[in-house]
């Protein structure tokens, strides 16, 4: 019985930031996008489970919450990565050879255009059209740090400084 | 304010304003026919399918769904770049259309078809760009094609608006687009319905009733085989239309008969036989609600779309809905019960056919509480739409036969019984019966006049031998929605609520002929109305064949104990379909107890809880863990506390404030799962 109650716990846990969510946004159905988004940020991606129970809870349709999580590309109903990589292929990166830097990543993530998440979830890797910052061509950005002319050698530092890290943190625990 | 007529010009003729909605029903007004795949007008305006477009002067071109009519507006419907555009459309909805046409249920009856074949598309210049996406066929009652729809939406709009269900909408975008149920889940796996009203409105054949023609004629070929069939009052009445030499709303029951005897169906009887036997059960059982203070408001269960409906969205409604099933699984249960010693043939030979308005009949006749012995009451359901198309394949010209009557006993009903076609049918026919029985007089005139009519929602108050009677009819599921809300705010009380799912009843389910006409469904229900007329007996009570009946083969009355337990039935808790869910346990028997208990999210200790974990230390100390799937559903909906609760298999088990209370009715409900 103990056991039954921690497992629901733990669910019961994980929703009790979606109903700070819902709350806050008075349960509206008007408000189905930025709910999303706020659950999308603490969960990084929105899985089936969250979907139904967003639309449940508002009273929408779950077949209406699915098409605007599918419809917005900023939404995604696959696991991401702790780290998000977001590798600019507008105009000038894509001159300045950015997909030489996609390659990269593939390689050393072991990643394809297919499957764009580790299977430790630590890593995702998305090409975006500009970040805006074209004067740094190529750029990309894993999280909310900005990396300007990058280079497949400057990648794999970047990556192996990331596990580094990462490792350390987890001996420390 | 000046009186004086507001008018516009539509291809230099004047044309009054008089309030429609836009231009496009403007112009229809005017006699010219805009062709429009996604302008439908009991749905909102879409605008996305750009055929309907018109040349405003001054503005330029532009959708007539989606512009309001303004007064001295100089309208053109048709210019040279207008044709242009109109055509390319068609051409490139055709360029990703999967073009099996000869083939399409929907042959001949396609608005593409149709508006291609008016615009002159003779060829398409662009390249065929069909996606091969597969077809879901995991529906009882239908069929989805994605390669062929032409994304207007129209089932999207009917399923959220006039049903308020949603099992469809738009995913992804672009080139991508499609309509899906919800996560591209299959239909059978989602909240639909079944009702079909989808397949009456997709422009193509993109959403289409499931077809069980083949069976059918199989086991009419098959020479052992003792084929009967019912069928449906709503039938007779829109038959007709599918086969020319009718007018629309004509009652075609005798020609019908001789039809299907052609066909080879070796006895043909009236479902509205057993919808007189309907009424004998569910007033009987509103009488005794009435009379022993039991679950006030009654509502009827004859529509399979509603019972669906209410056991998905209203689960604490089911102790409300009469347990009397439907007249089809009324007809299937007295069928199995009688007809092998009548007519002489072994109970494995006789199959049983339903011709039914309705696709949700084909989920209804497929449940396995409507079977025995692993055979089903009814075998095949056939549309209205299947048994047209086998009256063509045959060449018979049904308008050309000699009438005949139904077969007897089952072919025998009032005037009761045929009405249940049309919305407040059940409704007149249940107060024909229960108001004489509690006024204990005949009564007379026989009529329920303010059940009639298509308006959203119909209601009155009875006053009869001192007692008051508050009865509602709704047709349509959003109506419906809307009622029981109402209902559930102290709004409105009503006794006795008939509903049906389909806007008019089963007159326009979503198996029947689709119709232009705007009239459809009135024209319909006149024609039962009529025959309701011209019936020398019209109060159920009085069919003295449905007595015999029950004489022989019901314990001799309605509500006696072997009506209850093959004419009655109990409903499924489907509520906790989109719940989050966690497995707790997992048994490997494929036909493992299904046990899920609600957890509500919103109160910092959910009894729930404690609930679920004393529901899986009780499985396991009996040593059942191994046979039983439990799961944890999530919910944040305000009465998930107060309502949903515990179902064990299809038991219902509402939730008690005290826990040990439900616990026990839990232990109870799970002991009798396994000692069935």
């Amino acid at each position: 019985m103990q056991e039954t109650i921690e497992t629901t716990q733990a669910m019961i846990d994980h929703l009790a930031a979606v109903n700070k969510i819902l709350e806050k946004n008075h349960y509206s159905e008007g408000r189905l996008i930025p709910i999303l988004q706020e659950v999308q940020a603490v969960y990084k991606y929105l899985s089936k489970d969250m979907i139904s129970y967003v639309a449940t809870s508002i009273g929408v349709p779950p077949s209406r919450v699915y098409g605007v999580a599918t419809f917005y590309a900023h939404f995604s109903m696959q696991p991401k990565g702790k780290y998000i990589i977001k590798l600019c292929d507008g105009t000038a990166c894509h001159v300045k050879k950015s997909h030489s830097i996609l390659h990269a990543l593939y390689e050393k993530l072991k990643l394809s255009d297919e499957k764009r998440t580790t299977d430790d979830l630590l890593f995702t890797i998305e090409t975006v059209s500009c970040l805006g910052a074209c004067g740094l061509a190529p750029v990309m950005l894993v999280n909310d740090s900005v990396h300007g002319q990058m280079t497949p050698d400057k990648t794999d530092e970047i990556i192996d400084q990331i596990l580094a890290e990462e490792k350390a943190a987890a001996a420390n625990l | 304010m000046s009186e004086e007529k507001k008018t516009l010009f539509v291809n230099n003729r004047e044309i009054e304003i008089a309030g429609e909605r836009n231009l496009l029903e403007l112009i229809r007004k005017a006699g010219i026919d805009i062709p429009t795949f996604c302008y439908h007008s009991e749905l909102s305006i879409y605008g996305a399918c750009r055929l309907c477009l018109v040349d405003v002067k001054g503005r330029g071109i532009m959708a007539s769904c989606s512009t309001r009519p303004e007064p001295g507006m100089v309208i053109f419907t048709d210019t040279k770049a207008i044709r242009n555009m109109r055509k390319i459309n068609v051409e490139l909805l055709l360029a990703s259309h999967k073009r099996e046409c000869p083939s399409c249920q929907r042959s001949a009856n396609c608005s593409l078809q149709d508006i291609a074949r008016k615009l002159g598309v003779h060829e398409v210049r662009y390249k065929q760009t069909v996606k091969d996406l597969p077809i879901d066929d995991s529906s009882p009652s239908l069929v989805r094609d994605p390669n062929k729809c032409v994304l207007c939406g129209d089932c999207v709009r009917v399923c959220a608006e006039v049903q308020s269900v949603g099992a469809l909408d738009f995913a992804c975008r672009g080139s991508n687009a499609r309509v899906v149920p919800a996560f591209d889940s299959k239909l059978a796996e989602v909240e639909c319905v079944n009702c079909g009203q989808c397949a009456q409105v997709c422009p193509t054949g993109a959403i289409v009733a499931k077809s069980n023609i083949d069976q059918v004629w199989d086991a009419i070929y098959d020479p052992d085989k003792i084929v009967v069939a019912q069928v449906a009052p709503a039938v007779r009445v829109a038959l007709g239309e599918k086969l020319g030499g009718f007018g629309m709303g004509e009652n075609v029951a005798r020609k019908m008969v001789t039809a299907m005897k052609i066909l080879g169906f070796d006895e043909i009887y009236d479902t509205c036989f057993a919808a007189d036997m309907t009424i004998f059960e569910e007033a009987t059982e509103f009488l005794d609600r009435v009379g022993n203070n039991g679950v006030l408001p009654m509502f009827t269960s004859c529509c399979p779309g509603w019972v669906k409906f209410a056991e998905t969205y209203y689960p604490e409604l089911l102790p409300n809905i009469s347990t009397t099933r439907s007249p089809q699984a009324i007809f299937g249960s007295v069928a199995r019960k009688t007809l092998p010693t009548r007519l002489g043939v072994k109970p494995e030979n006789l199959v049983v056919v339903s011709v039914m308005p309705c696709t949700a009949k084909k989920f209804e006749a497929q449940l396995p509480k409507f079977s025995q012995d692993g055979r089903p009451d009814v075998d095949y359901v056939l549309t209205t739409n299947e048994l047209a198309q086998m009256i063509q394949s045959m060449g018979i010209q049904m308008n050309e036969l000699e009438p005949s009557a139904f077969d007897m006993p089952l072919g025998f009903s009032t005037g009761g019984g045929v009405i249940f076609g049309a919305t407040g049918g059940v409704m007149e026919a249940a107060l024909r019966f229960a108001v004489e029985k509690i006024s204990g007089d005949p009564i007379s005139p026989i009529d329920f006049k303010m059940t009639r009519g298509l308006a959203p929602r119909k209601e009155a108050t009875l006053e009869v031998a001192g007692k008051k009677l508050r009865i509602a009819v709704v047709h349509g599921l959003g109506n419906a929605r809307k009622l029981i809300e109402e209902m559930k705010a102290g709004k409105v009380v009503y006794d006795f609520v008939e509903v049906m799912a389909c806007p008019g009843g089963c007159v326009a389910g979503g198996g029947q002929p689709i119709s232009h006409d705007k009239d459809f469904r009135q024209k319909r229900a006149a024609g039962l109305y009529d025959t309701d007329k011209g019936r020398q007996v019209q109060k159920p009570q009085d069919n003295y064949w449905v007595d015999k009946c029950y004489a022989e083969s019901f314990g001799g009355r309605p509500g006696s104990h072997e009506a209850h337990t093959r004419l009655h039935t109990h409903y499924q808790n489907r509520s906790q379909l989109f719940d989050a869910k966690s497995p707790i346990l997992r048994s490997k028997k494929e036909d493992a107890l299904p046990i899920c208990v609600t957890i509500c999210t919103k109160q910092s200790h959910c009894p729930g809880q404690e609930l679920l974990g004393r529901v899986v230390a009780f499985v396991k100390e009996k040593n059942w863990a191994d046979s039983v799937n439990v799961d944890a559903a999530f919910s944040s909906r305000p009465e998930a506390d107060g309502t949903i609760s515990v179902t064990v298999g299809d038991v219902v088990i509402p939730r008690n404030d005290s826990v040990e209370v439900t616990f026990s009715e839990v232990k109870r409900a799970i002991e009798n799962a396994f000692s069935r």
